[in-house]
């Protein structure tokens, strides 16, 4: 199947006109490689399905009508919508927090060595303890929610800000020293814009880390929710369900990443190219 | 003017106790509008003495005082440095600007750019220039706000010689029409004997002032002209080791050189 794929896809790739006589030298555009691999995943998944009861994997156009089921009686977008909501909410909170701790602590040595304890202690608690504690100590509350997932991120941020405040160009910090800019200008054009690559980074894992904590957060003490609404469908086998409400969020968080993240890298980032 | 009152300025050496010695013993004065040359062999000081004037660097045994005031506290200087330091992420029209105070006429940038040949290059990053006009975006920085004093570290270096006297010609045009005061570092005697009213030499390390030297050409002077050429000769054969920075102080009768 694979082959006949490629075979059938030669003439669309970019010098196709040498491509005849050795397949291994086909150029395709990265628009069809992405095409053909995500052909290629519902390929093997509906083949898988032949093999296994119908319980256990739903064949994808199960998935996509469970999917259009639970959009169409308005839950759907009801629950991803609150899971997106504490997702925003606990990300702002972490990478406000996270990007000005980091700064200081990549900038002030007697700030790094005080906090770099902590931060290590952080880092490597798990997930699941720090939530857990959280709903223990502040009740099951969306406080305590936003607090746990906040808790997780923080300590990556400041990692990740950290080593690029260390990075920062000295260089360029003295010109604006010598030309004694005022610190509007310092800030935004001087010393951020070092920064970016960093807090790209960081917002791009900590989407990713956040709203899979959220999941957990909501499965374990809250009553509504994507992670809430998995819980009720794990309690009743219903797999079409889990997969179409996975789906459903993965969609939301593709689209924060491409109409968001990445128009504001390209934004951020012009003058590399 | 510049009062330079310098006994010692040492520098912390990684993993030795002891601090390297830079500058010993540096006292001149610079008077309002006078176009200063440094000249000196390869770690005498000299980029450290700009950063002792600009105020970047205040750790010093000894003092500096422009108009009476601490380097930070008077007019905002423009600077030079050795590299072009231009923010990557500014265009050379914002790189320009940036330095410039809020309000300020950005008619000007676009003037400047074009009287140093960058006119066409106003959006470009500094990725896609060559060092050589990084330098010269680097110099349009320092001039624009016209500043006072004008603190310059090899600013021509590397640049092709046609563009290099362009530039010369219109630096000395500039600090004229504005009496700036300009310390200008150089190692190049020739470059220094055409700009400069007076000629400074540091000796090597530890940087000392070796001759202190006034330049009585005539101006408009020619860059390669005769004038510049016989000057040079004439002090590199009253003092051969003037430029390695060897010469004996107090060795020297000033009056003697000359035209």
């Amino acid at each position: 199947m694979g082959k006949a794929l490629l075979l059938h896809q030669a003439p669309f790739g970019q010098n196709s006109g040498t491509s005849g006589v050795k397949l291994t030298t086909i150029n395709f555009s990265p628009l069809w490689i992405r095409i053909a691999s995500v052909v290629g995943v519902l390929a093997i998944w509906q083949i898988s399905v032949e093999f296994v009861e119908a319980d256990v994997l739903p064949a994808p156009y199960l998935v996509l009508r469970s999917l259009i089921y639970h959009t169409g009686d308005g839950e759907l977008l009801l629950h991803v919508g609150v899971t997106l909501i504490r997702v925003l909410i606990s990300f702002t909170l972490a990478m406000v927090f996270g990007v000005t701790l980091g700064i200081i602590m990549g900038r002030f040595k007697q700030w790094d060595a005080a906090l770099d304890g902590i931060l290590v202690l952080a880092l490597n608690l798990p997930a699941l303890v720090i939530i857990i504690l959280c709903y223990l100590w502040f009740g099951l509350g969306e406080f305590a929610a936003i607090l746990a997932v906040t808790i997780n991120k923080f300590p990556v941020v400041v990692v990740n800000m950290r080593e690029g405040a260390r990075a920062v160009d000295q260089d360029l910090l003295q010109v604006s020293e010598v030309f004694r800019l005022n610190p509007r200008r310092r800030l935004f054009q001087v010393y951020l814009p070092q920064l970016y690559p960093y807090l790209l980074a960081s917002a791009r894992s900590g989407l990713a880390l956040v709203w899979k904590i959220v999941l957990v957060v909501e499965l374990l003490g809250r009553s509504d929710g994507v992670g809430f609404k998995l819980g009720i469908f794990f309690q009743f086998f219903d797999i079409a369900s889990i997969l179409a409400y996975s789906f459903a969020f993965i969609i939301v968080v593709m689209a924060i990443e491409y109409r968001l993240i990445v128009p504001l890298e390209r934004r951020l980032t012009v003058w590399r190219t | 003017m510049i009062q330079i009152d310098i006994s010692l300025k040492t520098y912390p050496q990684d993993h030795v106790q002891t601090n390297l010695c830079v500058l010993q013993d540096v006292h001149f004065n610079i008077k309002s509008g006078e176009f200063c040359c440094i000249v000196g062999p390869s770690g005498s000081g000299k980029t450290t003495l700009l950063n002792l004037i600009s105020g970047l660097d205040k750790n010093l045994e000894g003092s500096i005082l422009i108009n009476g005031k601490a380097p930070t506290e008077g007019a905002v200087p423009g600077y030079m440095f050795q590299s072009s330091r231009l923010m990557p992420w500014l265009t050379v029209r914002e790189n320009v600007t940036l330095v410039l105070q809020k309000g300020a006429s950005e008619e000007r940038v676009d003037d400047l750019l074009h009287e140093i040949g960058l006119n066409d290059f106003a959006d470009v990053y500094p990725k896609h220039l060559s060092g050589g006009m990084r330098r010269r975006v680097a110099l349009a920085r320092a001039i624009i706000t016209e500043p006072p004093l004008l603190l310059l570290d090899e600013p021509f270096l590397s640049l092709d010689a046609s563009i290099a006297n362009h530039l010369r010609r219109q630096l000395i045009d500039i600090c004229e029409r504005r009496s700036t005061t300009v310390v200008f570092v150089t190692h190049d005697l020739r470059e220094a004997l055409y700009l400069a009213d007076r000629v400074l030499f540091l000796s090597s390390r530890p940087g000392k002032i070796v001759l202190d030297h006034f330049v009585e050409i005539q101006r408009p002077r020619v860059p390669e002209g005769e004038a510049v050429e016989m000057l040079k000769l004439n002090l590199l054969n009253n003092h051969p080791k003037l430029l390695s920075g060897l010469v004996e102080i107090n060795a020297i009768d000033m009056e003697a050189i000359g035209e």
